[in-house]
């Protein structure tokens, strides 16, 4: 299934995406798709970074036939853990894939955004391990939430910049990242964490999430010696949903099933959406470089989101995940931070894996609606849920 | 007004100002007194809720201004209302241009007077469509060109401009600054064509805006400086700005007619 139209300035999936920047962002962006395009042909950069996945990231990550919640669903599960993986999420494909690539260019700084913090530790691992000078944007409210992370970056080096402006959540992280990169392209590579943004990072954020995906339909026809007739991953800006729908694209038998929050409810105030549904329930705009499908009122302002689950409380949504969704090749589906919790409480009593709040939502999903996932299904595990404990008590006054 | 009858009489003081800071109401009222100090063109800002080209002190204006109840419809109101004899441009970002549909924002801006628009966030090459609406409502569509700007792009962008070329001072976001940089110098002078252009982003004193225009630029955009002295109440500095400013430019090329 072809989903990108190149033309020679920006990839477009339809409509989708683009290049919607202002003028001294273009030509580093284009610069970084250059480097990109000409770095994915060499024999020895993929070298080096199969290396770095294997020895220093921790992958192959298993696909684990979920027997107990199998018996509960009453269907075969796997679950692709990549909650194993080091730093305990998905994020580290990406950022040991950027990171590479900024060394190449020889950019000398990392900046990032970080909404629930995994993206911002798995950026301050690379840059301590590859020698960058690191900052993480990180909005005022989400420092307070996510307390433990912060520590972890600083941890390893990294300068964590509360930002204060607009809503002081991950949207508003991504804006300040954007103006520090606008002054500091020369030496700095503004390391996007999601398959959102504008080219190249959506088409470049897949390819690195997608070695997910390799092995997930490599393992299960190992296991299985068939594909799956479902995958299903949680959605925030897309990247773990993207990295293991990809390889299955062409595969129109598997169902892509992609679980977006629901929040409190999926009505919305004047300011505020009261979940991150954007896939769902959004309309077509312009956000962080790209058109795509966002929450806004009718005018054009971007509303706040809501998630108990950081990850996934974003206002927009990767621009490929909102063709594929278009296309209905990419079925869409809310589940709420009750149905998380549900998912969260699940998992861990009967596998005795604790997911992310943001997997905990296609968990739930699954719980919910085990009928759609068919015969043989797969549920992306995108992270670990160590460090959604304290959210969890205080959810449920613990 | 037209913009290039405007720029017969270059150099020129385009000023920026938020609409709806401090408040709707308030924003025709202002214009006229911008106009009336000597501002020959005035960029109008369409406040948005994530303006990335921005930095503290327009995010802060645009927040207020929303918070002032500023909306797309109450812009076309008090643009149609703010009557001057100077060309009034439209700048906001592109999300607030498709919310509202291309044609119908195009058409808009005809209706209220608007004769430009500058959205920071579409290059060009992104930028077909709104380029279309605004030749059939006959609104100049202007683009911007930065100091990172290769050669073959920035003979581009001089191209696809109409108005004039709007070239940003330093990359960064907006906001006053004291010095100007040699990459300034060296952008105004090697612009290729002949449309006229103006230099913004970081300009706040007349002594940068002498500069620029000895430099060889056809205008100069104020906007941070300004925004901040409404934030502060204080008009009055404000038209006294405008008038040493203008002052300012007229010194180093008289009252002539558009540079070649």
């Amino acid at each position: 299934m072809q989903t990108q139209t190149s033309d020679t300035f920006a990839v477009k999936f339809g409509r989708y995406g683009g290049l919607f920047v202002p003028e001294t962002l273009v030509t580093p962006l284009v610069q970084l798709a250059d480097a990109y395009q000409r770095l994915m042909k060499s024999d020895d950069f993929k070298e080096e970074l199969k290396q770095a996945m294997k020895n220093f990231a921790g992958r192959p990550t298993p696909l684990y036939h979920a027997k107990n919640l199998s018996r509960k669903l009453g269907r075969r599960v796997y679950l692709k853990r990549e909650d194993l993986m080091h730093g305990g999420a998905h994020k580290l494909n990406n950022t040991l894939g950027q990171a590479l690539i900024a060394k190449r260019m020889g950019k000398t700084r990392l900046i990032a955004e970080t909404g629930a913090g995994q993206h911002g530790v798995a950026t301050a691992i690379v840059g301590a391990n590859l020698g960058f000078e690191t900052q993480i944007y990180m909005g005022e409210v989400d420092i307070e939430r996510q307390k433990m992370n912060v520590y972890r970056m600083q941890l390893m080096g990294a300068q964590v910049i509360p930002v204060r402006s607009g809503s002081r959540t991950l949207k508003d992280a991504i804006n300040e990242a954007m103006r520090d990169w606008a002054s500091s392209f020369d030496h700095t590579h503004y390391l996007l964490g999601t398959a959102a943004g504008a080219h190249p990072f959506p088409s470049m954020v897949r390819d690195f999430q997608s070695v997910i995906g390799r092995e997930a339909r490599r393992q299960i026809m190992q296991a299985e010696g068939r594909l799956p007739d479902s995958i299903t991953a949680c959605v925030g800006g897309g990247s773990n949903a993207m990295g293991i729908f990809a390889p299955f694209l062409e595969d129109r038998e598997v169902r892509l099933l992609a679980v977006e929050a629901g929040g409190r409810g999926t009505g919305k105030t004047d300011k505020i959406a009261d979940h991150g549904a954007s896939l769902g329930l959004g309309t077509d705009g312009i956000l962080h470089g790209a058109l795509t499908k966002i929450l806004q009122d009718p005018y054009g302002q971007i509303l706040e989101s809501y998630s108990v689950a950081a990850g996934l409380d974003y206002p927009g949504v990767g621009p490929e995940l909102a063709y594929l969704a278009e296309k209905g090749r990419v079925l869409t589906k809310i589940a709420d931070d009750k149905t998380a919790m549900n998912g969260f409480h699940a998992l861990s009593k009967l596998e005795g894996i604790i997911p992310a709040l943001e997997s905990a939502h296609a968990v739930g999903y699954a719980l919910e609606e085990p009928q759609a996932l068919g015969d043989l299904a797969v549920i992306n595990i995108s992270g670990r849920g160590d460090k959604d404990l304290a959210t969890v008590m205080d959810y449920e006054n613990i | 007004m037209k913009i290039s009858e405007a720029f017969e009489k270059a150099p020129l003081l385009i000023v920026y100002i938020c609409a709806g800071d401090p408040t709707p109401a308030a924003t025709p009222q202002l214009v006229r007194r911008l106009a009336a100090a000597g501002a020959d063109i005035i960029e109008l800002g369409l406040p948005h809720s994530d303006p990335i080209a921005d930095g503290p002190t327009i995010q802060a204006a645009a927040q207020r201004a929303i918070a002032a109840g500023m909306n797309t419809d109450v812009y076309f109101q008090a643009a149609a209302q703010a009557d001057v004899p100077v060309p009034k441009v439209f700048m906001g970002y592109y999300n607030m241009v498709y919310a509202r549909g291309l044609d119908r924002f195009a058409q808009d801006c005809a209706r209220a007077g608007i004769t430009g628009m500058i959205v920071p966030d579409l290059p060009p090459e992104e930028a077909g469509p709104l380029h279309k609406a605004c030749v059939s409502s006959g609104v100049d569509l202007i683009f911007l060109a930065a100091p990172n700007t290769p050669a073959e792009r920035l003979k581009m962008i001089e191209e696809s401009t109409s108005g004039f070329l709007y070239l940003v001072a330093r990359t960064g976001v907006t906001g006053a600054r004291s010095d100007l940089l040699q990459s300034t110098h060296e952008l105004i002078a090697r612009v290729p064509g002949n449309k006229p252009k103006a230099v913004g982003f970081g300009i706040s004193t007349p002594a940068q805006a002498a500069e620029v225009i000895a430099a060889g630029a056809d205008g100069v955009i104020v906007g941070s400086v300004c925004v901040d002295l409404i934030a502060r109440g204080e008009i009055e500095r404000l038209e006294q700005l405008i008038r040493e400013m203008k002052g300012a430019i007229k010194a180093v090329r008289g009252k002539g007619t558009i540079a070649s």
